[in-house]
């Protein structure tokens, strides 16, 4: 059915026809979206902006954090969703991006790095990306052991590795003499990232830095997820001693994809960095760990499209909790945002374990077979004369 | 408690072995690195009765994780709630006054506390697991996130964030009587915490080993679907380990509850400790279960005495994951397997 339906000249050249007409149709509709959304927010047609339109809801700089999560999710379900290994521990690499480049942006003197250095424009850009090479390895060398476990005890590992290096980082890396991280405090004054005399700044540029990235990733993703690797993945998933009977090298592919989404999450955590100018541990605790994957399973976890779907999604979740709960019943806090954010995920896992993108996709195309049941059975009916 | 059959005795007996040689090499560490100190004897015999307190409290947490996880193959992230509401709600209790007398206020309000929680933990397996009983191990892991999420932001709702006081059981203030033993310092609390938890334990083997319901419980540890085909009710016992679970977790925050100030939080941290120390125990094992959470408070506390303050929490997740990848048996297990 699918297959002929493919045009044949696609089909000859080995493209997944459907595969390549639905990504088509998602990145347009993104940049359809963001675009437009983008366009009203620079040259505000007619005296409008995001955030009139939507009462404050939007603003770039929320699309922005959506971009920088979609980064880090992208990894998150490439790992979690197609390799169905668990990480509770995620924002631990979020966090070491983050402060690997607020460091050596920041401290670069007190290092001994020179000023020669230190002052060029294409600093911050190879600190990022040793960045993301350092996380990535870190990672591959903590996921060799660790990914061995599964399940729940993997789920734990994962979380240990995350609270070890959130305690790390607001220790200052155990060596306060030093105060690289700033303790509590975190970093301040990250300088903002530079291409030659071009600063990627004010905000409306930096959204558009971002969401290149992001729409880098995203492409990333989806050609990992259909090439042999995605289906290494897949198997992995499906089951681990099937995968490693067709001569899968499991521990290591696992390991591999372990590391690529810590590289991404580091991706994300220097551009944070450049884009907060001010990083704390706070922000990479248990909690962010937490919100990752809850950001994740509702976009839908095997589902590359789910990670923008899912960051959006939640953060406009919390800032409606945040800016229209007041409204209705005054005098509520941030409380009611866990207990939203506890009882979603249990409705949705419940109801829909592969996330909010895969269910609907899922529960339509139910749909649409029903109906096309339904009209022929009513046409086999008709020339029999019954209703 | 005789839960073990015939191979997991010889397993035993390894982990017993395995784990000894850790604690003896974490041990001598630990020395290692307080020798800078000057610590006398009596410092550290300090040590091990204030480790054996917080030790007792993440036994019982530990036990709630065996319970459940050896009868549903889950393990219960929202286990920390249960710590919190215990105590949380005992306070509120007892400050309503409802006797003239503080103690039955206490005692009142601690049983009611107890039993409320056990029912907070039977809605978690009725109304988020037992609708997914069929689902992957992840997605049951993210249930159970988001039940621990929505009680928990339910209790800030209800308690604020500020830390609540707890009256001493024994001198029913703030203050709480203390004996002195030479240089050793004895909290009458510490006497309470070890007393409630050996007669937890106690009832626990009873219950095991003399009621009906136990030995079906157990049964179903051994193996779930034999016991289904004996005509035991497997979902009924799993709700049951949860409301056991529960219990476990409330009367360890309760006797706690005076030592730390309650917070709306305080769940996660002795959730997961406490689940390290199931770790310890091998996950399958009762008394394995109580030995790891006792050996975790002490080296721990001996941890926190001899390195910086901030460092403390390191301990229980470096334990974790080496426990973890020195134990492959554990995941030999069919409920470890991430497959289907």
């Amino acid at each position: 059915m699918n297959l002929q339906r493919q045009p044949t000249a696609l089909r000859s050249l080995g493209v997944n026809a459907r595969a390549f007409s639905r990504d088509f149709i998602g990145y347009l509709v993104l940049i359809l979206l963001l675009g437009g959304m983008g366009w009203i927010e620079i040259v505000q047609p007619g005296d409008l902006s995001l955030p009139k339109l939507t009462g404050g809801l939007l603003t770039l700089d929320m699309l922005t954090r959506v971009g920088l999560f979609t980064i880090v999710l992208v990894g998150l379900n490439l790992l979690m969703g197609y390799a169905g290994q668990v990480s509770l521990g995620q924002a631990a690499f979020y966090g070491m991006g983050a402060f690997f480049s607020a460091i050596l942006t920041t401290r670069a003197a007190a290092l001994g790095i020179p000023a020669s250095l230190s002052q060029a424009w294409w600093w911050a850009w190879l600190v990022m990306f040793a960045g993301m090479l350092l996380t990535g390895a870190c990672a591959y060398l903590i996921g060799v052991p660790i990914l061995r476990l599964r399940g729940h005890y993997l789920a734990m590992a994962t979380l240990g590795m995350g609270v070890v290096v959130y305690v790390l980082l607001k220790e200052n890396l155990a060596v306060p003499q030093l105060n690289l991280t700033g303790g509590f405090d975190g970093v301040h004054s990250i300088p903002r990232l530079r291409i030659g005399d071009f600063v990627i700044w004010p905000v409306t540029r930096y959204f558009v830095l971002v969401w290149f990235f992001t729409f880098l990733v995203i492409a990333l993703g989806l050609n990992i997820v259909n090439s042999r690797y995605g289906r290494v993945l897949r198997a992995i998933h499906a089951s681990q001693s099937a995968a490693e009977s067709v001569g899968v090298a499991v521990h290591k592919s696992k390991a591999q994809i372990f590391a690529l989404s810590a590289a991404l999450a580091s991706l994300a955590g220097s551009l944070y960095a450049h884009f907060q100018a001010a990083v704390i541990p706070a922000t990479f605790g248990f909690g962010e760990s937490l919100e990752l994957v809850i950001m994740s399973s509702v976009g839908g976890l095997a589902s590359i499209w789910g990670a923008p779907f899912g960051a959006f999604a939640v953060l406009l979740l919390k800032e409606l909790l945040r800016t229209q709960l007041r409204v209705v019943f005054p005098g509520v806090k941030g409380e009611f945002e866990a207990i939203a954010f506890g009882v979603l995920l249990i409705v949705i896992m419940i109801s829909m374990p592969e996330g909010l993108t895969t269910g609907m996709l899922k529960a339509y195309r139910r749909w649409r077979a029903a109906r096309v049941l339904k009209q022929e059975i009513a046409e086999s009916l008709e020339p029999l004369g019954m209703k | 408690m005789a839960l073990l059959t015939q191979s997991e005795k010889k397993k035993g007996i390894s982990t017993i072995q395995g784990v000894a040689l850790a604690v003896v090499v974490m041990v001598l560490g630990l020395v290692a690195l307080g020798s800078r100190y000057n610590f006398g004897v009596v410092d550290y015999v300090q040590f091990v009765v204030d480790g054996l307190r917080a030790g007792a409290i993440y036994a019982l947490v530990a036990l709630g994780f065996v319970a459940v996880y050896r009868v549903t193959g889950v393990i219960n992230f929202a286990q920390g709630v249960f710590i919190m509401l215990g105590p949380m709600m005992t306070i509120s209790f007892y400050e309503q006054n409802w006797f003239p007398s503080l103690r039955l206020n206490l005692f009142v309000g601690a049983l009611l506390a107890i039993a409320i929680t056990a029912v907070v933990g039977i809605a978690i397996e009725r109304f988020t697991l037992y609708p997914a009983r069929r689902a992957l191990p992840l997605t049951k892991i993210i249930i159970t996130i988001g039940a621990y999420l929505a009680l928990q932001g339910g209790a800030l709702l209800i308690w604020g964030p500020q830390g609540h006081v707890m009256p001493a059981f024994s001198t029913l203030t703030l203050a709480d009587q203390s004996f002195r033993f030479g240089g050793l310092l004895l909290k009458a609390q510490s006497l309470w915490i070890w007393s409630t938890v050996l007669i937890t334990l106690a009832l626990l083997g009873l219950f095991f080993e003399r009621t009906r319901l136990g030995k079906a419980m157990r049964a179903c540890a051994v193996n779930r679907q034999a016991a289904q085909l004996m005509g035991i009710r497997v979902d009924t016992m799993a709700t049951i380990a949860f409301a056991l679970a529960a219990i476990l977790g409330a009367v360890g925050g309760i006797v706690l509850g005076p030592v730390t100030r309650p917070t709306y939080d305080m769940g996660l941290d002795l959730g997961l400790k406490g689940f390290v120390a199931a770790i310890i125990g091998g996950m399958v094992n009762f008394p394995m279960a109580v030995l790891g959470g006792l050996l975790l408070g002490v080296l721990e506390n001996m941890w926190a005495g001899v390195t910086q303050a901030g460092f403390k929490d390191l301990f229980a997740f470096v334990v974790l994951i080496v426990m973890l990848l020195l134990r492959p048996r554990v995941l030999s297990g069919p409920e470890a397997e991430g497959e289907h």
